[in-house]
């Protein structure tokens, strides 16, 4: 039984936090416009919000509002405003901060995590969307809050990762969006994410977005005695057709979730305007 | 949610046959090669392209082993290998003169061993192998798994069993850190705060001490004291090693910097894996080093020039649905080839592979056979 396809607009006003996550050359960056675009187009106010300080995501949504939060940039506010300013800077220009974080593992992402919990609480945005790290880091960047509670045995930074915890379990407040292609490898990497996000996490999931769908309508007819070169190409366009439906639904029949898919774009680069296109055709 | 892993696609139908015209040019690149490092971002197919490569050279007669430090255990994935890799080469089953071996890295299991070898005494060695700040450093510190790597290859490089090694390298824009990941370790020893813990050992200063210098007063604060004390009980435990690490970190930087060394840079048709690729590529130049190969993966085939006789302008449904297909096939692979410009450019005059997107996923040796033959040419017939 597959999931049912969701109507993502009914998805992006049931929470108030979405991180996306995916692992690198699924499209991440161009889901995260996309539900930042069609949430904006359907009224709501939107913070996009990108972890690693590159202009792609702020390019691609256009007049969506946008923030940059980089773990040093996140560092160095948290001391700000736990009344550490003067050291901070000090702090920072030594690269201490290096060490620090790898004295206790974790503390980059509960600081990037701690600031993603004030937007969230401030009221001022009805939806952030967080362009999530990949996937293999997903899972530790949201594990960090519990990890550093062992780590860490008290002191602010054990104050926030409480608060991070207490957002991460609600899924009013914070939903996560796997993406993948539908080809096997990243299905399965999907899947694994899943099991483990919900295992070790325990934070809710959102739909999941296929992206580069190639849906067509039916396989092309190659009659016989066709051209060559164009009986070739309709039937690699027909095989990936067939691959496509195949692993979505072995993504369907693993994953009780619900997906949103994305069609494939035919071009080799992502523009502003392809994401809107995207984002109206949801 | 389902608990059922998902079952295993059926097999892929390979319906492209390109010419593999660099074949011959890519053979030579690796030909006399004693190290290959495939880099590029994530998601490119880069562990794939480490275990073709390494399989034509195990065809070639030449005894390899492909080492993967891909956090995904991708390598596994492709190769079929349903156990999994360990730290150490287990030997695939492969039709092929030479020996294919392959292994994942286990960084915390490898800096174990360096911190053994180094340590003045057994006891020292206990004393930081079981320090929480190292446990941690051992996983996550920055550059770690790059040095790591590094050091692994080196001393494959010296088994006499192997004559080549393969790398993939880390799918993040710190797989560059690759190149400099011996000269990290050095720099953390020469960090600042490392000084600044080690100074007041050497003045014979106990660890709390230490703790109540304003500065570490100040992390203390935020951090937690525990973790602090662990942190300046590493470094203190770690003094007097660091020329055995700096001393290993000079041979292993000799080795990726030697004639012996290839770079393979691997990339797909998008935008974002390009310009990571063209960031890698000035950084090889930069260390003047050359790129041996581009790899393009996932490429738009081209599927020749249809007959212009059955027309474009055909009223028949069917046709014109072929055209319309052939059209748009054409213009992505145009797009692809005028976005790859820049990078061919720049690793000129190294070949430039190009792998087509193939209608279905490679994860077996089957898959990786196809991809070889693809890239290195149709097998010769035997007999």
């Amino acid at each position: 039984m597959p999931p049912k396809r969701l109507d993502p607009r009914e998805f992006l006003s049931t929470t108030r936090l979405v991180v996306v996550a995916g692992k690198g050359g699924v499209g991440k960056t161009t889901v995260t416009a996309v539900l930042a675009r069609a949430a904006a187009d359907a009224g709501l106010r939107v913070l996009a919000v990108d972890l690693d300080g590159k202009p792609t995501l702020a390019d691609l949504v256009g007049d969506v509002p946008h923030l940059s939060l980089t773990a040093p940039d996140a560092l160095a506010d948290y001391l700000e405003t736990h009344g550490l300013k003067r050291v901070a800077k000090r702090l920072a220009a030594s690269g201490i901060i290096d060490v620090v974080s790898t004295a206790a593992p974790g503390i980059d992402d509960i600081v990037v995590l701690g600031k993603l919990k004030s937007l969230e609480r401030s009221g001022d945005h009805d939806l952030i969307v967080v362009d999530g790290p990949a996937a293999g880091h997903a899972i530790t960047f949201l594990l960090s809050a519990r990890g550093l509670l062992d780590t860490v045995r008290g002191g602010p930074i054990r104050t926030q990762a409480l608060d991070v915890l207490e957002m991460l379990g609600d899924p009013t407040r914070c939903q996560v969006v796997l993406v993948t292609l539908p080809e096997t490898t990243p299905v399965n990497e999907l899947v694994e994410t899943a099991y483990a996000l919900e295992e070790h996490v325990g934070v809710q999931l959102g739909p999941v977005v296929v992206n580069g769908v190639d849906a067509g309508d039916g396989d092309l007819v190659i009659p016989d005695g066709a051209d060559p070169a164009l009986a070739a190409a309709a039937s690699f366009r027909n095989a990936r057709r067939a691959m496509h439906h195949r692993e979505i639904e072995r993504l369907s029949d693993a994953l009780a979730i619900d997906q949103i898919h994305l069609p494939h774009v035919v071009t080799a680069g992502i523009t502003r305007d392809d994401v809107a296109r995207l984002a109206a055709g949801l | 949610m389902a608990r059922r892993p998902p079952a295993s696609a059926p097999e892929p139908v390979l319906v492209v046959e390109p010419v593999a015209t660099t074949a011959a040019e890519l053979s030579a690149a690796l030909g006399a090669a004693e190290v290959v490092v495939c880099c590029g971002s994530g998601g490119v197919g880069k562990t794939t392209t480490a275990a073709v490569l390494g399989l034509q050279l195990a065809r070639d007669g030449r005894r390899v082993v492909v080492v993967t430090i891909d956090p995904a255990k991708r390598l596994a994935d492709a190769l079929g290998l349903a156990g999994g890799l360990t730290n150490d080469p287990s030997r695939l089953d492969v039709d092929a003169p030479g020996e294919l071996w392959a292994m994942m890295l286990d960084t915390a299991a490898t800096f174990d061993g360096l911190v053994r070898a180094n340590a003045p005494s057994p006891e020292q060695a206990e004393r930081i192998l079981a320090n929480r700040f190292y446990r941690n450093i051992a996983g996550a510190l920055s550059g770690t798994q790059e040095y790591m790597a590094a050091e692994r290859l080196h001393a494959l490089h010296d088994d006499p069993h192997f004559d080549v090694v393969i790398v993939d390298t880390p799918p993040t824009r710190n797989a560059l850190d690759f190149l400099e990941a011996p000269g990290t370790l050095a720099r953390f020893l020469d960090h600042p705060l490392f000084k600044l813990l080690m100074m007041p050992t050497r003045r014979g200063l106990k660890v709390l001490n230490v703790a109540a210098q304003p500065v570490l007063r100040t992390i203390g604060k935020v951090v937690g004291g525990d973790v602090l004390a662990d942190a300046i009980a590493f470094f203190q435990a770690f003094d007097g090693m660091e020329t055995g690490f700096r001393d290993r970190a000079d041979a292993v930087m000799a080795l990726l910097r030697s004639d012996a060394t290839r770079y393979v840079l691997v990339a797909a048709p998008k935008r974002d894996t390009i310009d990571e690729a063209r960031y890698f590529a000035a950084r090889l130049r930069e260390a003047t080093l050359g790129v041996s190969a581009l790899v393009v993966n996932r490429s738009t085939p081209s599927f020749g020039i249809p007959d212009q006789a059955v027309g474009r302008d055909t009223a028949d449904p069917v046709l014109s649905a072929l055209w319309a297909n052939h059209d748009e096939l054409a213009a992505i692979a145009a797009a692809e080839h005028d976005q790859l410009a820049p990078l061919v450019a720049d690793v000129a005059p190294a070949p430039v592979c190009w792998v087509p997107m193939l209608p279905g996923d490679v994860h077996d040796v089957a898959g990786l056979h196809e991809i070889r033959r693809l890239l290195f040419g149709p097998d010769r017939p035997t007999g």
